[in-house]
């Protein structure tokens, strides 16, 4: 699936992806495609952020050997520990990867989307540690679910816009976002922080998560001489779950778990999806630029997701994900916000380690379906769980 | 109508609603009253949840039509009751056209009088199966160019326009705006081939509408300014800004042949 990225035209995966963007975002989608992949060849390039993801997010991450849930689960499990990443979650590979491009082509300011705030607190660092004016859309009911991520963007010196169309969430800042770009773009990158979205954005934001992936390979193959069994990875569009399984894609002996959320069960209403499971459950649609799986009512109109994960709140999801599952080679799980709680304080409990809600829903899984990993697993700890203390409080009604 | 057949009157005047604001069942009558004040092609919007490329008055509209009952059912239903001489246009995003499959939503436009069909988030790489259900019904596909498209993909884009090329007057989305800009005129000046150009984005006053036809569009696209008098029940206000804007484009045709820009 390293498939190479084409000048004009964009990449698909097998019928997914694509370019469905309003003209005036062409040419700049069209001159970042080109700027990667020169970049992306650049020796120079690939040593900066080499550099950068060593000296200042703390790569290479450790691949644990998580004794006491190997013990609960009876097999081996390792955890690959992206919670560890500085900012605390996966999303500073990405972040570094494409600020460091924007510089490269000149641009002064940065522009995101935030869900659960991971990715705008990741932006802010890359904004203030790489010198750019930075400004982060965030749906108002997000701002108010994550008020201390909104903080510690503000504190590196990033300006947090509230949206307040639609429904108020990730989709809506990313709506927003896109119509900011759409007059920006000679001077602004906009950082999409998932796998997902118009080409070149989603190869280009798997090629930077995938350092996850090849360390993994490495590290397992190092501690047990022999590759997983399996690799369980939440995804919402996608990001951590790509970055890990890139690597491993021509091992079909490796059976890749993609994680969705099955927020408070799968009744469906009228207008809400109650649920983020747009791999499992949605169909074909486009959404923010790439035909894939989206969550819609017949009409073709965007449902609301739900999921108590913010970051797992998203009614689409990346297209190379949706080919792969289509294929049947990433095969496509559900937890819903109960599994996902379990999984939050069984790790906390078992083994010291607080993980993210997202992330809990593959240590859920893996809670509920053991034989599913056989005897040899890595989970993927996308991020870590400090963020939602206050949600996990309200949830319990602590 | 066909879109041809209007444009044998140039210099015209396009109108944008957003079908379903205030109500579905406001639609058809809101549409006979713009013909009738001068409008020479309706635009007629189909609400989505997502509007990408449209600012927040449009946005607004969209999410009061949803609400009022809006769909594509019934989106045909009020096109085929607002029974027109002039050609009615379809505006909408890619993913309502999707879902209902495309050779049924070209076959449900023409059955309607619905001549010509704008997706403002397909541009023509992405458009391959849609031309060929829009060919099969005989509906022109109408693509956007913007002050940003290259010349070599400008050209390209004019070429695999039908009915007119809709030339975005500005980078950004949709929304009222105080003045053209130079950028839009020399847009207009930089477009090959010889299929009519229509300048929307932005226009809102007869005097602008009067300036994009001055710089050479053959046809002013106004919508937004139109959303809002909607929204504030101003429809007479709105039958007046119609028949203005339609004199100042008139006017401006018959006094063009001599300006260079």
């Amino acid at each position: 699936m390293h498939t190479e990225i084409s000048e004009n035209k964009a990449v698909k995966f097998g019928r997914y992806g694509g370019l469905f963007v309003p003209e005036t975002l062409v040419p700049p989608l069209t001159e970042l495609a080109q700027a990667y992949q020169r970049l992306m060849k650049s020796e120079d390039f690939k040593e900066e952020l080499n550099l950068a993801l060593k000296t200042f997010a703390g790569r290479p991450t450790p691949l644990y050997y998580a004794r006491n849930l190997s013990q609960k689960l009876g097999r081996k499990v390792y955890l690959k520990r992206e919670d560890l990443v500085h900012g605390g979650a996966h999303k500073l590979n990405n972040t570094l990867g494409q600020a460091l491009v924007a510089k490269k082509m000149g641009k002064t300011r940065l522009i995101a989307e935030t869900g659960a705030g991971q990715h705008g607190v990741a932006t802010a660092i890359v904004g203030a540690n790489l010198g750019f004016e930075t400004q982060v859309y965030m749906g108002e009911v997000d701002i108010e679910r994550q008020k201390m991520n909104v903080y510690r963007m503000q504190l590196m010196g990033a300006e947090v816009i509230p949206v307040r169309s639609g429904s108020r969430t990730l989709k809506d800042a990313i709506n927003e976002a896109m119509r900011d770009w759409a007059s920006s773009f000679d001077h602004t990158h906009y950082l999409l922080g998932t796998a997902a979205g118009a080409h070149p954005f989603p190869s280009m934001v798997r090629d930077f998560q995938s350092v996850i992936g090849k360390e993994a390979r490495s590290q397992i193959l190092q501690a047990e001489g022999r590759l997983p069994d399996s690799i369980t990875a939440c995804v919402g569009g996608g990001s951590n779950a790509m970055g890990i399984f890139a690597p491993f894609l021509q091992d079909e002996d490796v059976r890749l778990l993609a994680v969705e959320a099955g927020g408070r069960g799968l009744g469906k209403t009228d207008r809400i999806a109650d649920h983020g499971a747009s791999l499992g459950l949605g169909t074909d649609g486009v959404l923010h630029g790439a035909l894939t799986k989206i969550l819609q009512d017949p009409y073709g109109q965007i449902l609301e997701s739900y999921s108590v994960a913010a970051g797992l709140d998203y009614p689409g999801v990346g297209p190379e994900l949706a080919f792969l599952a289509e294929k049947g080679r990433v095969l496509t799980k559900i937890a819903d916000d109960k599994t996902a709680m379990r999984g939050f304080h069984a790790l906390s409990k078992l083994e010291g380690i607080i993980p993210a809600l997202e992330s809990a829903h593959a240590v859920g899984y893996a809670l509920e379906e053991p034989e599913a990993l056989g005897d040899l697993a890595i989970i993927n700890i996308s991020g870590r769980g400090d963020k939602d203390l206050a949600t996990v409080m309200d949830y319990e009604n602590l | 109508m066909k879109i041809s057949e209007a444009f044998e009157e140039a210099p015209l005047l396009i109108v944008y609603i957003c079908a379903g604001d205030p109500t579905p069942a406001a639609t058809p009558d809101l549409v006979r009253r713009l013909a009738a004040a001068g409008a020479d092609i309706i635009e007629l919007g189909l609400p989505h949840s997502d509007p990408i490329a449209d600012g927040p008055t449009i946005q607004a509209a969209a999410q009061r039509a949803i609400a009022a009952g809006m769909n594509t059912d019934v989106y045909f239903q009020k096109a085929a009751e607002a029974n027109v001489a002039i050609p009615k246009i379809f505006m909408g995003y890619y993913n309502m056209i999707y879902a209902r499959g495309l050779d049924r939503f070209a076959g449900d436009c023409a059955r309607c009088g619905i001549t010509g069909m704008i997706v403002p988030d397909l541009p023509p790489e992405e458009a391959g199966p849609l031309l060929q259900a829009c060919a099969k019904f005989d509906v022109d596909l109408i693509f956007l160019a913007a002050p940003n498209t290259p010349a070599q993909r400008l050209k390209m884009i004019e070429e695999e326009t039908s009915g007119f090329l809709y030339l975005v007057a500005r980078t950004g989305v949709t929304g009222a705006q105080s003045d053209i800009l130079q950028s839009t005129r020399d847009l207009i000046a930089r477009v090959p081939g010889s299929k009519p150009k229509a300048v929307g984005f932005g226009i809102s006053t007869p005097a602008q509408a009067a300036e994009v036809i001055t710089a050479g569009a053959d046809a002013a696209i106004v919508g937004s300014v139109c959303v809002d008098l909607i929204a504030r029940g101003e429809v007479e206000l709105l039958e007046q800004l119609v028949r203005d804007m339609k004199a100042a484009v008139v006017a401006a045709g018959k006094s063009k042949a001599p300006i260079v820009v």
